[in-house]
């Protein structure tokens, strides 16, 4: 047969076939783009501006006690001056920033990424019920690739999401650390690949076993919030109850969030960033590997 | 080793220890044949296939496509075979083209060949035309087409087609036939392909499986099984009261002769041929024939006969028919 010298089956040509094929429906479809990168930007404009905590620290938000004797005018400035100090540290200590608006929106990444790895885990309930993952099961291409190409094209989508917010969020005032250079944009693209790896790995697992959408999409939200919220994305963790703080510690989120903010926002702790990063890593080859070999496992029953 | 290009033996598939979907099926198909599996939604006839392309693993016994086991050497199966699914699987997003090429790379045919492979057998289904358009405007007909196409990009040595004319109406399902023999003529290949239609199988297979709960009943070809029957039924009724049925027997080819209140349902060969003669013998005994049919045995007799009740829908699971209603609806455009 001459099929054997027109066929060359590679791995790499049918991973980047399917995977093609979930960016083509986003990048040709400039409305949905659009849509993703909306959802965060209103976010961000919403909760991280409405949300201006710097306010609290005006004097003229709240009645004075009055004080006696009267304050004479270099105590009143010395007062003030005590007050704008104050905010300045609270906002600092707490938040590590100077403002809220650049601490929430570099959250606003972590979140982007956990809404595209969702979805990367709804489109194979629609394959397999579109008989679009039967046809691909009866070609050469193996098992693990028609997994890792829904990994692969929700990581590409997040690393290009995050890049348009970052970029979006400092033309609407993020502040950049002073030890912010271009080597941290890899370092960021590193943690968002890190992250993606492990929760689209963890929600294809889900979906690998359901067959009706909207059973994947109450676990899955059943899974974001806590995600979302028991980490550090909007708040603080030193802030929260102890038991939300215990979640926070084990939750991926909160290392993502952190290495972002390390990378991009604060004076970078190295230290930290390594503890962030082995996190990730750790996460990553536990569920990649879970997913994979399930996948494995439940597509070749 | 065999010239059967698939060959299955005591193929059985269980599904949760208890649900048997295929029972203990054992049959052959000969090279460039088209045959076909016929029988109600839920008889096994997906499942069959689903093992025949690797995708399934059988719970016992073994299938083997041009000689390579099905299970052991699944990836030599997959290379040689191509599948026309139930469902629409094309990509709606993407163009018609898009998705034959997505199909070549998922085989891993070079850029250069795909392209023209695409291309020829996108003319070949007559969607040249609409080849840029996508997915989503194109009618039942022609995402079936589509299909076709997407199925033979990497040359297939025998093609599945799993139920290829689901949902589509009469006129497209008679046209989607005529590409189907043009390709097969054009490609040379060897078909395998199931159906609940009657009417297709008789229309387009060499040689059918009647299945039903998972077993073969019977296998042959469409005239086989309907001669089998015992020929063509006439129906008849006389002016007289009198019985004729004793007169009628002793005629030449006629089978069987049963009544029922004032007709006389006659089973006998070459009806055609026997329909006169039987008017003539009751003519010379004196008997007036006022009315007379001859019907011609279709599958569906052929499967009442069988089976011993018509084609029915059997019980199938939630998803199973979720994802053919979907096909249904896709089927007739929007």
């Amino acid at each position: 047969m001459s099929q054997s010298n027109e066929q060359r089956v590679s791995r790499l040509h049918g991973l980047w076939a399917l995977t093609n094929r979930e960016l083509k429906k986003w990048y040709k479809e400039p409305i949905l783009l659009f849509m993703s990168i909306i959802q965060p930007v209103i976010w961000m404009g919403l909760f991280g501006k409405a949300m201006n905590l710097n306010a609290l620290f005006t004097s003229t938000q709240f009645q004075m006690p009055p004080i006696n004797p009267p304050l004479t005018p270099p105590q009143l400035q010395q007062l003030g001056e005590f007050f704008a100090g104050l905010q300045s540290g609270v906002m600092k200590s707490t938040f590590g920033t100077a403002d809220y608006f650049s601490y929430m929106s570099v959250g606003m990444i972590s979140f982007v990424v956990l809404f595209t790895t969702m979805f990367s885990g709804m489109s194979i309930v629609w394959d397999r019920r579109l008989g679009f993952l039967n046809k691909v099961l009866s070609t050469p291409v193996s098992r693990g690739t028609i997994i890792f190409s829904k990994v692969l094209s929700a990581t590409l989508r997040s690393i290009v999401q995050a890049a348009i917010i970052v970029v979006i969020a400092y033309a609407f005032g993020l502040q950049l650390s002073p030890t912010f250079n271009s080597i941290n944009i890899l370092g960021l693209f590193a943690a968002i690949f890190l992250i993606c790896l492990g929760l689209s790995s963890l929600f294809l697992m889900i979906a690998l076993r359901s067959t009706r959408w909207e059973t994947q999409m109450a676990v899955v939200n059943l899974l974001n919030l806590p995600l979302m919220f028991a980490s550090n994305t909007f708040f603080p963790t030193s802030m929260m109850p102890d038991w939300i703080q215990a979640i926070a510690k084990i939750n991926p989120i909160t290392y993502t969030t952190d290495a972002i903010r390390q990378l991009l926002l604060y004076n970078m702790d190295v230290a930290q960033l390594m503890i962030d990063f082995t996190y990730l890593g750790i996460f990553a080859a536990i569920f990649t590997s879970i997913g994979i070999v399930l996948s494995w496992r439940y597509l070749s029953k | 080793m065999t010239e059967d290009v698939i060959n299955a033996e005591g193929l059985t598939k269980v599904f949760n220890k208890t649900l048997v979907a295929v029972d203990h099926v054992n049959f052959s198909v000969k090279n460039g044949e088209i045959f076909g599996f016929l029988g109600p939604n839920g008889a096994g006839k997906t499942t069959t296939i689903n093992m025949l392309i690797t995708i399934l693993k059988p719970t016992e016994g073994t299938a083997s496509v041009l000689g390579h086991d099905v299970v052991k050497h699944a990836r030599e199966v997959r290379n040689v075979i191509g599948l026309v699914p139930q469902e629409y699987t094309a990509d709606e997003d993407l163009t018609g083209y898009e998705n034959i090429i997505l199909c070549a790379d998922l085989y891993g045919i070079r850029r250069e060949v795909s392209k023209k492979r695409a291309n020829d057998l996108l003319e070949l289904v007559e969607l040249t035309d609409f080849k840029d358009k996508k997915v989503e405007t194109y009618s039942g007909g022609m995402r079936r087409r589509l299909e076709l196409a997407c199925g033979l990009i990497n040359r297939p040595r025998v093609l599945f087609l799993d139920e290829p004319t689901l949902g589509l109406d009469v006129q497209t399902r008679a046209a989607t036939w005529n590409y189907i023999k043009l390709l097969k003529k054009e490609y040379d290949m060897t078909l395998f392909m199931t159906t609940h239609y009657l009417e297709e199988a008789d229309a387009l297979c060499d040689r059918i499986a009647i299945i039903d709960h998972g077993k073969i009943i019977v296998t042959g070809s469409p005239m086989e099984l309907k001669n089998n029957l015992g020929g063509d039924i006439i129906t008849l009724s006389v002016q007289q009261e009198a019985d004729i049925s004793g007169l009628v027997e002793k005629i030449e080819n006629v089978k069987e002769v049963k009544k029922q209140d004032d007709t006389y349902l006659v089973k006998a060969e070459n009806g055609e041929l026997t329909a006169p003669l039987i008017i003539e013998a009751l003519r010379k005994k004196g008997y007036v024939v006022t009315k007379l049919s001859l019907t011609k045995p279709t599958l569906n007799e052929v499967y009442l006969d069988y089976t011993g009740k018509s084609m029915r829908d059997a019980e199938e699971s939630k998803e199973s028919f979720v994802s053919r209603r979907i096909t249904m609806r896709r089927a007739r455009g929007r």
